[in-house]
Protein backbone atom coordinates (compact mmCIF):
# COMPACT_ATOMS: atom_id res chain seq x y z
CA UNK A 1 0.00 0.00 0.00
CA UNK A 2 1.33 3.11 -0.54
CA UNK A 3 1.11 6.61 1.26
CA UNK A 4 2.03 9.84 1.48
CA UNK A 5 5.08 10.77 3.05
CA UNK A 6 4.53 13.53 5.72
CA UNK A 7 7.17 16.25 5.28
CA UNK A 8 8.72 19.46 7.13
CA UNK A 9 9.92 22.00 5.33
CA UNK A 10 9.83 20.37 1.87
CA UNK A 11 12.31 17.47 3.35
CA UNK A 12 11.00 13.93 3.43
CA UNK A 13 10.52 12.41 7.42
CA UNK A 14 11.70 9.12 8.27
CA UNK A 15 11.26 7.41 10.98
CA UNK A 16 13.88 8.96 13.57
CA UNK A 17 13.40 12.68 12.41
CA UNK A 18 13.54 14.90 9.26
CA UNK A 19 17.57 14.67 8.70
CA UNK A 20 17.69 10.82 9.09
CA UNK A 21 17.50 8.41 6.07
CA UNK A 22 14.44 6.48 4.69
CA UNK A 23 15.00 2.97 3.79
CA UNK A 24 14.65 2.60 -0.06
CA UNK A 25 15.53 -0.73 -1.60
CA UNK A 26 17.28 -1.23 -4.79
CA UNK A 27 15.35 -2.61 -7.21
CA UNK A 28 16.98 -2.76 -10.41
CA UNK A 29 21.10 -1.88 -10.94
CA UNK A 30 22.82 -1.37 -14.20
CA UNK A 31 26.32 -1.47 -14.90
CA UNK A 32 27.13 1.95 -16.91
CA UNK A 33 30.92 0.73 -17.19
CA UNK A 34 33.55 -1.12 -14.94
CA UNK A 35 33.04 1.85 -11.81
CA UNK A 36 29.61 3.39 -12.67
CA UNK A 37 26.50 1.76 -12.26
CA UNK A 38 23.04 3.03 -11.78
CA UNK A 39 20.68 2.15 -9.24
CA UNK A 40 16.29 2.79 -9.51
CA UNK A 41 15.24 2.88 -5.40
CA UNK A 42 11.54 2.50 -4.36
CA UNK A 43 10.92 3.24 -0.73
CA UNK A 44 10.87 -0.21 1.85
CA UNK A 45 8.08 1.09 3.14
CA UNK A 46 5.68 1.56 -0.78
CA UNK A 47 5.22 5.33 0.11
CA UNK A 48 5.67 7.90 -2.81
CA UNK A 49 9.20 9.09 -3.85
CA UNK A 50 9.19 12.53 -3.11
CA UNK A 51 9.18 14.60 -6.28
CA UNK A 52 12.30 16.37 -6.99
CA UNK A 53 13.47 19.24 -9.43
CA UNK A 54 16.09 18.70 -12.49
CA UNK A 55 19.86 19.04 -10.41
CA UNK A 56 18.81 18.03 -7.34
CA UNK A 57 20.76 15.61 -5.37
CA UNK A 58 19.95 13.24 -2.55
CA UNK A 59 22.49 11.84 0.17
CA UNK A 60 22.64 8.42 0.13
CA UNK A 61 23.96 6.20 3.02
CA UNK A 62 25.45 3.52 2.60
CA UNK A 63 24.80 0.86 5.85
CA UNK A 64 27.50 0.98 8.72
CA UNK A 65 29.72 2.79 6.12
CA UNK A 66 29.01 6.51 5.15
CA UNK A 67 26.74 8.97 3.52
CA UNK A 68 27.63 10.46 -0.40
CA UNK A 69 25.62 13.32 -1.80
CA UNK A 70 24.68 11.80 -5.19
CA UNK A 71 22.46 13.44 -8.05
CA UNK A 72 19.33 12.70 -9.08
CA UNK A 73 19.50 10.93 -12.70
CA UNK A 74 16.10 9.84 -13.43
CA UNK A 75 12.81 11.29 -14.60
CA UNK A 76 11.53 14.33 -12.08
CA UNK A 77 8.31 12.32 -11.36
CA UNK A 78 9.24 8.68 -12.15
CA UNK A 79 11.25 6.05 -9.73
CA UNK A 80 14.30 7.30 -7.75
CA UNK A 81 17.31 7.00 -9.80
CA UNK A 82 20.71 7.32 -8.80
CA UNK A 83 24.38 6.95 -10.96
CA UNK A 84 27.29 6.38 -8.47
CA UNK A 85 31.06 5.85 -9.79
CA UNK A 86 32.97 4.02 -7.15
CA UNK A 87 35.54 6.02 -5.89
CA UNK A 88 36.05 6.02 -1.69
CA UNK A 89 34.55 3.26 0.69
CA UNK A 90 30.90 4.73 0.69
CA UNK A 91 30.33 5.42 -3.41
CA UNK A 92 31.90 1.80 -3.67
CA UNK A 93 29.46 0.00 -1.49
CA UNK A 94 26.70 1.78 -3.60
CA UNK A 95 27.93 0.96 -6.78
CA UNK A 96 28.01 -2.54 -5.32
CA UNK A 97 24.46 -2.56 -3.75
CA UNK A 98 22.72 -5.35 -5.33
CA UNK A 99 19.12 -5.32 -6.30
CA UNK A 100 17.62 -5.92 -3.43
CA UNK A 101 19.73 -4.48 -0.78
CA UNK A 102 18.42 -1.47 1.13
CA UNK A 103 20.25 2.13 1.14
CA UNK A 104 19.34 4.77 3.09
CA UNK A 105 17.93 8.13 1.53
CA UNK A 106 17.84 11.50 2.61
CA UNK A 107 16.69 14.75 0.51
CA UNK A 108 16.24 15.87 -2.21
CA UNK A 109 18.66 19.06 -1.34
CA UNK A 110 19.67 22.05 -3.38
CA UNK A 111 18.18 23.60 -5.82
CA UNK A 112 18.27 22.49 -9.61
CA UNK A 113 18.60 23.77 -12.81
CA UNK A 114 16.99 27.30 -13.43
CA UNK A 115 14.41 25.51 -16.02
CA UNK A 116 12.56 28.60 -16.70
CA UNK A 117 15.39 30.51 -17.46
CA UNK A 118 15.87 28.77 -20.99
CA UNK A 119 11.68 29.59 -22.03
CA UNK A 120 11.98 31.11 -25.17
CA UNK A 121 15.58 30.60 -25.50
CA UNK A 122 18.26 28.33 -27.11
CA UNK A 123 19.69 25.76 -24.81
CA UNK A 124 23.42 24.25 -24.14
CA UNK A 125 23.74 21.14 -22.12
CA UNK A 126 27.53 20.66 -22.03
CA UNK A 127 28.43 17.41 -19.16
CA UNK A 128 31.65 16.22 -19.28
CA UNK A 129 32.04 12.68 -17.12
CA UNK A 130 29.37 12.17 -14.73
CA UNK A 131 28.35 15.68 -15.03
CA UNK A 132 25.95 13.72 -17.63
CA UNK A 133 23.36 12.09 -14.97
CA UNK A 134 22.60 15.18 -13.16
CA UNK A 135 21.67 17.17 -16.48
CA UNK A 136 19.44 14.21 -17.80
CA UNK A 137 16.39 14.74 -15.72
CA UNK A 138 16.50 18.28 -17.25
CA UNK A 139 16.87 17.13 -20.94
CA UNK A 140 13.77 14.97 -19.87
CA UNK A 141 11.53 17.53 -18.87
CA UNK A 142 13.17 20.07 -21.71
CA UNK A 143 12.11 17.25 -24.20
CA UNK A 144 8.66 16.84 -22.52
CA UNK A 145 8.03 20.72 -22.66
CA UNK A 146 10.29 20.74 -26.38
CA UNK A 147 7.50 23.36 -27.92
CA UNK A 148 9.13 25.84 -25.13
CA UNK A 149 12.31 26.11 -25.95
CA UNK A 150 14.04 26.90 -28.74
CA UNK A 151 17.15 25.00 -30.19
CA UNK A 152 18.63 22.04 -27.45
CA UNK A 153 22.36 21.36 -27.82
CA UNK A 154 23.89 18.95 -26.36
CA UNK A 155 27.70 18.28 -25.66
CA UNK A 156 28.68 15.53 -23.83
CA UNK A 157 32.46 14.71 -22.96
CA UNK A 158 34.07 11.19 -21.30
CA UNK A 159 37.48 9.89 -21.02
CA UNK A 160 37.00 7.22 -23.63
CA UNK A 161 34.40 5.51 -24.88
CA UNK A 162 34.06 2.64 -22.31
CA UNK A 163 33.58 5.66 -19.95
CA UNK A 164 30.60 6.78 -21.74
CA UNK A 165 27.18 6.37 -19.38
CA UNK A 166 23.70 6.19 -20.86
CA UNK A 167 24.60 4.86 -23.89
CA UNK A 168 21.87 3.10 -25.25
CA UNK A 169 19.95 6.22 -24.95
CA UNK A 170 22.28 8.67 -26.22
CA UNK A 171 21.86 6.53 -29.51
CA UNK A 172 17.87 7.42 -29.33
CA UNK A 173 18.65 11.10 -28.40
CA UNK A 174 21.01 11.20 -31.49
CA UNK A 175 18.48 10.13 -33.38
CA UNK A 176 16.26 12.38 -32.70
CA UNK A 177 15.69 15.78 -34.90
CA UNK A 178 14.32 18.37 -32.14
CA UNK A 179 18.03 17.71 -30.27
CA UNK A 180 21.72 17.91 -31.32
CA UNK A 181 23.76 15.59 -29.11
CA UNK A 182 27.29 15.16 -29.72
CA UNK A 183 29.50 12.68 -28.45
CA UNK A 184 33.46 13.26 -27.43
CA UNK A 185 35.94 11.60 -25.92
CA UNK A 186 39.60 12.55 -25.02
CA UNK A 187 41.06 9.60 -26.34
CA UNK A 188 40.15 6.03 -28.27
CA UNK A 189 41.42 3.12 -29.94
CA UNK A 190 40.58 1.98 -34.03
CA UNK A 191 36.92 0.69 -32.95
CA UNK A 192 35.81 4.28 -32.35
CA UNK A 193 34.16 6.43 -34.74
CA UNK A 194 33.19 9.12 -33.04
CA UNK A 195 34.40 12.63 -31.90
CA UNK A 196 37.88 13.04 -30.31
CA UNK A 197 38.54 15.92 -28.04
CA UNK A 198 37.88 17.99 -24.96
CA UNK A 199 34.33 19.27 -24.78
CA UNK A 200 35.42 22.37 -25.67
CA UNK A 201 36.27 21.13 -28.88
CA UNK A 202 32.71 20.49 -29.99
CA UNK A 203 31.32 23.67 -28.59
CA UNK A 204 32.03 25.30 -31.90
CA UNK A 205 30.08 22.69 -33.84
CA UNK A 206 26.91 23.92 -31.95
CA UNK A 207 24.46 26.09 -33.49
CA UNK A 208 22.86 28.09 -30.99
CA UNK A 209 22.22 32.01 -30.88
CA UNK A 210 24.66 33.28 -28.15
CA UNK A 211 22.88 36.03 -27.24
CA UNK A 212 19.76 34.30 -27.14
CA UNK A 213 21.06 31.11 -25.10
CA UNK A 214 21.31 29.59 -21.57
CA UNK A 215 24.04 26.95 -20.92
CA UNK A 216 23.96 24.21 -17.76
CA UNK A 217 26.97 22.85 -17.79
CA UNK A 218 28.00 20.13 -15.06
CA UNK A 219 31.13 18.32 -15.17
CA UNK A 220 35.26 17.68 -13.18
CA UNK A 221 35.67 21.66 -12.22
CA UNK A 222 38.41 22.54 -14.97
CA UNK A 223 36.37 21.21 -17.65
CA UNK A 224 33.12 23.94 -16.53
CA UNK A 225 35.58 26.41 -16.12
CA UNK A 226 37.19 26.08 -19.65
CA UNK A 227 33.80 25.48 -21.19
CA UNK A 228 32.10 28.51 -19.29
CA UNK A 229 35.18 30.76 -21.01
CA UNK A 230 34.21 29.17 -24.42
CA UNK A 231 30.77 30.09 -24.16
CA UNK A 232 31.91 33.82 -23.23
CA UNK A 233 34.02 33.82 -25.85
CA UNK A 234 31.17 32.92 -28.20
CA UNK A 235 28.84 36.01 -26.69
CA UNK A 236 26.95 34.12 -24.41
CA UNK A 237 26.13 36.01 -21.37
CA UNK A 238 27.77 35.19 -17.93
CA UNK A 239 24.37 35.45 -16.08
CA UNK A 240 23.04 32.94 -18.91
CA UNK A 241 25.56 30.52 -17.56
CA UNK A 242 25.08 28.06 -14.70
CA UNK A 243 27.02 25.05 -13.28
CA UNK A 244 26.61 22.30 -10.81
CA UNK A 245 29.79 22.60 -8.46
CA UNK A 246 30.78 19.88 -6.71
CA UNK A 247 31.73 20.11 -2.48
CA UNK A 248 31.89 17.76 0.52
CA UNK A 249 29.01 17.02 2.03
CA UNK A 250 27.71 16.30 5.85
CA UNK A 251 24.44 17.93 6.69
CA UNK A 252 23.45 18.88 2.52
CA UNK A 253 20.94 21.54 4.51
CA UNK A 254 23.07 24.37 5.05
CA UNK A 255 24.31 23.64 8.74
CA UNK A 256 27.66 22.37 8.82
CA UNK A 257 29.59 24.93 6.66
CA UNK A 258 31.23 21.52 4.90
CA UNK A 259 30.16 22.35 1.33
CA UNK A 260 31.34 26.30 1.60
CA UNK A 261 32.37 27.70 -2.26
CA UNK A 262 32.89 31.20 -1.50
CA UNK A 263 30.45 32.82 0.02
CA UNK A 264 27.85 30.34 -0.91
CA UNK A 265 27.08 26.73 0.42
CA UNK A 266 27.06 24.80 -2.56
CA UNK A 267 23.90 22.51 -0.27
CA UNK A 268 21.68 25.27 0.42
CA UNK A 269 22.16 27.85 -2.14
CA UNK A 270 23.46 25.78 -5.05
CA UNK A 271 24.55 23.13 -6.15
CA UNK A 272 23.58 25.04 -9.42
CA UNK A 273 25.09 28.37 -9.00
CA UNK A 274 25.40 31.31 -11.91
CA UNK A 275 28.79 31.55 -13.33
CA UNK A 276 28.45 35.06 -12.76
CA UNK A 277 28.51 34.82 -9.10
CA UNK A 278 30.97 31.94 -8.79
CA UNK A 279 33.67 33.20 -11.29
CA UNK A 280 36.04 34.72 -8.63
CA UNK A 281 36.25 31.72 -7.22
CA UNK A 282 36.92 29.29 -9.90
CA UNK A 283 40.12 30.51 -10.19
CA UNK A 284 38.67 33.03 -12.89
CA UNK A 285 40.88 36.46 -12.90
CA UNK A 286 38.67 37.97 -14.93
CA UNK A 287 35.00 38.60 -16.63
CA UNK B 1 41.38 19.36 -58.70
CA UNK B 2 43.70 19.81 -61.91
CA UNK B 3 40.13 19.23 -63.63
CA UNK B 4 38.16 22.29 -62.30
CA UNK B 5 38.79 25.65 -63.26
CA UNK B 6 41.17 28.12 -61.92
CA UNK B 7 38.17 30.03 -60.36
CA UNK B 8 36.30 27.03 -58.92
CA UNK B 9 39.36 26.18 -57.03
CA UNK B 10 39.76 29.95 -55.68
CA UNK B 11 35.94 29.39 -54.74
CA UNK B 12 36.79 25.85 -52.79
CA UNK B 13 39.38 27.16 -50.98
CA UNK B 14 37.19 30.91 -50.48
CA UNK B 15 34.53 28.57 -49.03
CA UNK B 16 36.89 26.98 -46.23
CA UNK B 17 36.59 27.87 -43.14
CA UNK B 18 40.29 28.12 -42.95
CA UNK B 19 41.28 30.11 -45.88
CA UNK B 20 38.06 32.38 -46.07
CA UNK B 21 39.38 35.95 -45.39
CA UNK B 22 42.96 35.46 -45.69
CA UNK B 23 44.42 37.82 -48.41
CA UNK B 24 43.52 36.96 -52.00
CA UNK B 25 46.70 36.65 -53.51
CA UNK B 26 47.66 34.07 -51.09
CA UNK B 27 43.97 32.35 -51.80
CA UNK B 28 45.09 32.19 -55.47
CA UNK B 29 48.66 30.97 -54.85
CA UNK B 30 47.46 27.86 -52.57
CA UNK B 31 44.30 27.15 -55.13
CA UNK B 32 46.69 27.26 -57.91
CA UNK B 33 49.12 24.21 -56.01
CA UNK B 34 46.68 22.90 -54.44
CA UNK B 35 44.58 19.01 -55.09
CA UNK B 36 41.46 17.22 -54.39
CA UNK B 37 42.01 14.15 -52.35
CA UNK B 38 39.13 11.44 -51.36
CA UNK B 39 39.78 8.91 -48.39
CA UNK B 40 37.85 5.56 -47.84
CA UNK B 41 37.36 4.74 -44.39
CA UNK B 42 40.30 3.09 -42.68
CA UNK B 43 42.62 5.47 -45.47
CA UNK B 44 45.79 6.79 -43.69
CA UNK B 45 45.97 10.43 -44.88
CA UNK B 46 49.59 10.81 -43.51
CA UNK B 47 52.35 9.02 -41.59
CA UNK B 48 53.85 9.68 -38.69
CA UNK B 49 57.78 10.07 -39.74
CA UNK B 50 57.17 10.72 -43.19
CA UNK B 51 58.13 13.76 -44.89
CA UNK B 52 55.46 16.33 -44.66
CA UNK B 53 54.53 17.56 -48.29
CA UNK B 54 50.97 19.12 -47.93
CA UNK B 55 49.05 21.71 -46.13
CA UNK B 56 45.75 19.16 -45.85
CA UNK B 57 42.61 21.17 -45.29
CA UNK B 58 39.38 18.59 -44.84
CA UNK B 59 36.63 19.44 -46.44
CA UNK B 60 34.24 16.74 -45.97
CA UNK B 61 34.43 14.01 -43.37
CA UNK B 62 36.55 13.17 -40.10
CA UNK B 63 40.14 12.41 -39.79
CA UNK B 64 41.34 10.63 -36.69
CA UNK B 65 44.67 11.97 -35.40
CA UNK B 66 46.64 9.01 -33.77
CA UNK B 67 49.94 8.19 -31.89
CA UNK B 68 51.18 5.21 -31.66
CA UNK B 69 53.62 3.54 -28.96
CA UNK B 70 55.33 0.44 -29.57
CA UNK B 71 53.86 -1.00 -26.25
CA UNK B 72 50.38 0.01 -26.76
CA UNK B 73 47.44 0.15 -28.96
CA UNK B 74 47.03 2.90 -31.82
CA UNK B 75 45.55 5.72 -29.61
CA UNK B 76 43.12 8.48 -31.51
CA UNK B 77 43.99 11.59 -29.90
CA UNK B 78 41.62 13.82 -31.71
CA UNK B 79 39.22 14.34 -34.70
CA UNK B 80 39.60 16.37 -37.45
CA UNK B 81 36.33 17.83 -39.26
CA UNK B 82 35.09 20.05 -42.48
CA UNK B 83 36.22 23.90 -42.05
CA UNK B 84 39.61 22.20 -40.01
CA UNK B 85 43.52 21.43 -41.06
CA UNK B 86 45.95 18.88 -40.46
CA UNK B 87 48.63 20.24 -38.61
CA UNK B 88 51.72 22.41 -38.60
CA UNK B 89 54.65 19.72 -39.62
CA UNK B 90 54.59 20.99 -43.14
CA UNK B 91 55.62 24.59 -41.74
CA UNK B 92 58.32 23.58 -39.68
CA UNK B 93 62.00 22.12 -40.24
CA UNK B 94 62.64 19.04 -40.60
CA UNK B 95 58.93 19.14 -42.02
CA UNK B 96 58.08 15.19 -41.20
CA UNK B 97 54.86 14.52 -39.74
CA UNK B 98 54.89 13.87 -35.97
CA UNK B 99 51.53 12.12 -35.99
CA UNK B 100 49.47 9.37 -37.99
CA UNK B 101 46.43 10.65 -39.77
CA UNK B 102 42.99 8.06 -40.58
CA UNK B 103 40.15 9.01 -42.08
CA UNK B 104 36.98 7.59 -39.94
CA UNK B 105 34.31 8.45 -42.11
CA UNK B 106 34.56 9.13 -45.96
CA UNK B 107 36.81 11.91 -46.20
CA UNK B 108 37.62 14.64 -48.80
CA UNK B 109 40.82 17.25 -48.23
CA UNK B 110 42.41 20.11 -50.36
CA UNK B 111 46.06 19.27 -50.25
CA UNK B 112 48.25 22.34 -50.50
CA UNK B 113 51.58 21.81 -52.13
CA UNK B 114 53.73 22.71 -48.82
CA UNK B 115 56.93 23.58 -50.50
CA UNK B 116 54.71 26.14 -52.73
CA UNK B 117 52.88 27.84 -49.87
CA UNK B 118 56.15 28.09 -47.59
CA UNK B 119 57.66 29.71 -50.39
CA UNK B 120 54.61 32.41 -50.88
CA UNK B 121 54.36 32.68 -46.91
CA UNK B 122 58.23 33.26 -46.84
CA UNK B 123 57.95 35.85 -50.01
CA UNK B 124 54.86 37.40 -48.68
CA UNK B 125 55.32 38.84 -45.04
CA UNK B 126 52.04 39.95 -44.79
CA UNK B 127 50.32 36.64 -46.33
CA UNK B 128 53.16 35.10 -43.93
CA UNK B 129 51.93 36.95 -40.85
CA UNK B 130 48.07 36.70 -41.86
CA UNK B 131 48.25 32.97 -42.88
CA UNK B 132 50.21 32.11 -38.99
CA UNK B 133 47.70 34.16 -37.29
CA UNK B 134 45.04 31.69 -38.66
CA UNK B 135 47.42 29.05 -37.72
CA UNK B 136 48.40 29.66 -34.85
CA UNK B 137 45.05 28.74 -32.84
CA UNK B 138 44.67 25.46 -34.41
CA UNK B 139 47.87 24.84 -32.45
CA UNK B 140 46.10 26.58 -29.27
CA UNK B 141 42.99 24.65 -29.38
CA UNK B 142 45.40 21.16 -29.22
CA UNK B 143 47.76 22.75 -26.47
CA UNK B 144 44.05 23.94 -24.66
CA UNK B 145 42.26 20.27 -25.00
CA UNK B 146 46.05 18.75 -23.32
CA UNK B 147 45.92 21.24 -20.63
CA UNK B 148 42.39 20.47 -19.85
CA UNK B 149 43.09 16.85 -19.87
CA UNK B 150 46.09 17.08 -17.53
CA UNK B 151 44.19 18.96 -15.38
CA UNK B 152 41.22 17.00 -15.26
CA UNK B 153 43.87 14.14 -14.32
CA UNK B 154 45.11 15.53 -11.45
CA UNK B 155 49.04 14.76 -11.94
CA UNK B 156 50.16 18.43 -11.38
C1 LIG C 1 25.87 17.98 -5.38
C2 LIG C 1 26.69 16.77 -5.63
C3 LIG C 1 26.23 15.82 -6.53
C4 LIG C 1 26.98 14.66 -6.76
N1 LIG C 1 26.49 13.74 -7.64
C5 LIG C 1 27.14 12.59 -7.81
C6 LIG C 1 26.60 11.57 -8.64
O1 LIG C 1 25.53 11.71 -9.23
N2 LIG C 1 27.30 10.42 -8.76
C7 LIG C 1 28.50 10.21 -8.11
O2 LIG C 1 29.08 9.14 -8.24
N3 LIG C 1 29.05 11.17 -7.35
C8 LIG C 1 28.40 12.34 -7.17
N4 LIG C 1 28.93 13.30 -6.36
C9 LIG C 1 30.26 13.07 -5.78
C10 LIG C 1 30.15 12.20 -4.60
O3 LIG C 1 29.42 12.81 -3.58
C11 LIG C 1 31.57 11.90 -4.10
O4 LIG C 1 32.34 11.33 -5.10
C12 LIG C 1 31.42 10.96 -2.98
O5 LIG C 1 31.18 11.74 -1.87
C13 LIG C 1 32.61 10.10 -2.77
O6 LIG C 1 32.41 9.58 -1.50
P1 LIG C 1 33.28 8.41 -0.93
O7 LIG C 1 33.09 8.44 0.54
O8 LIG C 1 32.97 7.17 -1.67
O9 LIG C 1 34.73 8.82 -1.32
P2 LIG C 1 35.75 9.67 -0.47
O10 LIG C 1 36.21 8.87 0.67
O11 LIG C 1 35.19 11.02 -0.22
O12 LIG C 1 36.90 9.75 -1.53
C14 LIG C 1 37.62 8.60 -1.85
C15 LIG C 1 38.74 8.90 -2.78
O13 LIG C 1 38.24 9.31 -4.03
C16 LIG C 1 38.75 10.56 -4.35
N5 LIG C 1 37.68 11.29 -4.97
C17 LIG C 1 36.56 11.71 -4.37
N6 LIG C 1 35.78 12.35 -5.24
C18 LIG C 1 36.44 12.31 -6.43
C19 LIG C 1 36.15 12.79 -7.72
N7 LIG C 1 35.00 13.41 -7.97
N8 LIG C 1 37.05 12.55 -8.71
C20 LIG C 1 38.21 11.91 -8.46
N9 LIG C 1 38.52 11.43 -7.25
C21 LIG C 1 37.67 11.64 -6.25
C22 LIG C 1 39.19 11.19 -3.06
O14 LIG C 1 40.23 12.12 -3.25
C23 LIG C 1 39.62 10.02 -2.26
O15 LIG C 1 40.94 9.68 -2.54
C24 LIG C 1 28.21 14.47 -6.11
C25 LIG C 1 28.69 15.43 -5.23
C26 LIG C 1 27.93 16.57 -4.98
C27 LIG C 1 28.44 17.57 -4.02
S1 LIG D 1 26.94 20.27 3.73
FE1 LIG D 1 26.64 21.22 5.65
S2 LIG D 1 26.40 23.28 5.07
FE2 LIG D 1 26.44 22.26 3.18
Amino acid sequence: MSSERATSGGLPVGPAGPYAPVPYRVRSRTEETADIATLVLAPVDGAVTPSSAPGQFNMLYAFGIGEAAISISGAPDGALVHTVQALGATSRALFAAPPGSCVGVRGPYGNGWPLERAVGRDVVLAAGGLGLPPLRPLLYRLLAERERFGRIEVVYGARTPKSLVFYEEIQRWRARSDLRFQVTVDAAGRDWYGDVGVVTTRLPDARFDPANTVAFVCGPEVMMRFTAKALLERGVPAEAIFLSMERNMKCAVGFCGHCQFGPEFVCRDGPVLPYARIAPYLGVREL
Amino acid sequence: MSTESPTARIARLEAHEFFRGLPAGLVRAAAGAAALRSYRVGEFLLREGRDAEEFIAVEQGKVALEVFAADRARLTVQTVGPGEVLGWSWLLSPHRWTLDAIASKPTQVVAVNAAVLRERLAAHPEEGYAFLLRLLPVLAGRLHGLRVQLLEADVL
